[in-house]
This record gives structure tokens, C-alpha cells and sequence, in this order.
């Protein structure tokens, strides 16, 4: 049995992955993409200790976590749509709509 | 031992997955690099007994999410490369030297710090029935009914709002 800790590590660096492309990129999908990851480290850490923990709330906290990501994403990618056709750019650095 | 080559062969498809996402120019091929960590990390779940998790994993994830974003990068084009120039010309290098910082300390903490990962982690290992539906199902209806029926509603909210979102027209004035 893998100890908890190297989950927790590799969660770590997928986190830090995720962060770092949220960062760095200025397209809106990617950057959307980059949450994904983020989410899925942090999925991944709460499988981990429900195990180590033998406690099975880690994985009705995952299912409540996938079920709101997903919501998430329908939400935005309909925003990054709306945005696409008003300025037919996915770009962040495009937008400057409230800029006085 | 079998975990341990799933854990090492998945977390390096896990990772590189993700660093795809970055790096890649191609937004598709973002989504690919995105696909490989999310299949990486079910199979990662299934290792560690979450079956259900695992399941639901594949088909909302890889499945109806994934599936909308190449839905979207398609209807929005193939964007051309991001433009590189730079109006804050410093923020890449801070970044990076942040992240760098960042890795240290967290190594610096993991090789030296005297901790558990998971504190007071039970000695008795979980059944195979761990992540049944059936076990998992208990908590969720009993303990979390409220929670599950509040995302339901959270759901059609968030259906209706794409809709809407969808069917917006800006006026003519």
C-alpha cells in the first residue's frame, strides 16, 4: 500500500501545475483548464486521507465536488462563449469592457 | 507492488498530462493533455478502493465536461497563438521565481518537517467494499441528503443560466 504522503505529493504538483498555467496563460480555455487541474489535485488529496482515515465522508466530498465543477464549467464556458461573440476574442488580456 | 507501478505509471501520465495543458499551443491539444491527468487520476481513484468516484470520474469528467470544452474550442475557433508580447514584462520571470520558491520550501518542509500527512490515520485497512455504491450511497442520503438535494437544485440553476446565457441578444438600440 502506497503511503498517503506520495499522493499527497504528486497532488501537490499537479496543484502547483494548475496554478502556474492560471498564471501564465491568457487564453480563457486553458486558463479554465488549469482549474480543472487544480480541482482534480485537491480531489485526489481527499480520496488519499479518506483512505488513510478509513472514512468514506472524503468521497462524498469528491462527488459533491465533481457534481459543482461540472456546474462551473457550463457556467463559464457559456460565459467565454457570450464574451467570444460580443469581442470574437478568448483572450484575457482583451478584455477591457469596464475600463472608464 | 501493484499499486506502487499504478501509482508511479499514473502519476507520471497525471503529470505530464497537466504540463501538456500548459505548454501546449493548440487549445485541442490542451484538452487532450487535460483527457490523459483526468484518466490518470481515475485510475488512481480505483487504486485506492473509490470506485464509484472512479466511475463518475470518467463519465462526467472525461466524458460530458471534456466533451464540452472541445464543443466550445471548436465553436470559438482554434484560437492563433497567443500573442507573447508583454505589458507587465517582469510578471513571467516573478512568477517563475515564485513557483521555484515555492517548490523549495515545500521540498525544505517534506525532507525536514517531523509530521504525518494524515494525522492520526487509522491502523485498520478499508475493506474492498470501501467504494461501493452502495457504501458510499449510506452517507450521502443520510448525513448529506440536504447537501445532495442542494445540488441538484444548483444544477438546474446552472443549466437554465448557460440557456440564458446562450440565448442572449444584445438590443439594438
Amino acid at each position: 500500500m502506497v503511503d498517503a504522503g506520495w499522493y499527497m505529493g504528486l497532488a501537490g504538483a499537479l496543484f502547483l501545475i494548475g496554478a502556474l498555467g492560471l498564471l501564465l496563460r491568457r487564453n480563457a480555455l486553458v486558463m479554465f483548464m488549469c482549474i480543472e487541474l487544480m480541482l482534480n489535485a485537491v480531489n485526489l488529496t481527499l480520496i488519499s486521507a479518506g483512505r488513510a482515515l478509513n472514512d468514506l465522508t472524503g468521497q462524498v466530498a469528491v462527488f459533491f465536488i465533481l457534481v459543482v465543477a461540472a456546474a462551473e464549467v457550463v457556467v463559464g464556458l457559456a460565459i467565454i462563449v457570450s464574451i467570444f461573440r460580443l469581442r470574437a476574442t478568448a483572450s484575457v488580456d482583451e478584455l477591457s469592457e469596464l475600463r472608464g | 507492488m501493484v499499486e506502487g507501478l499504478a501509482f508511479v505509471f499514473m502519476g507520471l501520465v497525471a503529470l505530464g498530462g497537466g504540463v501538456t495543458v500548459v505548454v501546449a499551443r493548440n487549445t485541442v491539444y490542451s484538452a487532450m493533455g487535460l483527457f490523459a491527468t483526468l484518466l490518470a487520476v481515475a485510475v488512481l481513484y480505483v487504486v485506492q478502493l473509490a470506485h464509484l468516484v472512479a466511475a463518475v470520474q470518467v463519465i462526467v469528467y472525461a466524458g460530458a465536461v471534456l466533451t464540452l470544452f472541445l464543443f466550445v474550442i471548436m465553436l470559438i475557433g482554434v484560437d492563433k497563438s497567443e500573442k507573447i508580447d508583454e505589458k507587465l514584462p517582469f510578471q513571467r520571470w516573478i512568477v517563475g521565481g515564485l513557483a521555484v520558491v515555492i517548490v523549495l520550501f515545500a521540498a525544505w518542509l517534506t525532507i525536514l518537517g517531523d509530521f504525518d500527512w494524515v494525522p492520526a490515520a487509522s491502523t485498520t485497512v478499508p475493506d474492498a467494499t470501501n467504494g461501493t455504491v452502495q457504501r458510499v450511497a449510506e452517507p450521502l442520503f443520510t448525513d448529506w441528503v440536504l447537501a445532495f438535494e442542494a445540488t441538484a437544485l444548483l444544477l438546474t440553476i446552472a443549466a437554465a443560466g448557460a440557456i440564458a446565457l446562450a440565448h442572449y441578444r444584445r438590443r439594438e438600440a
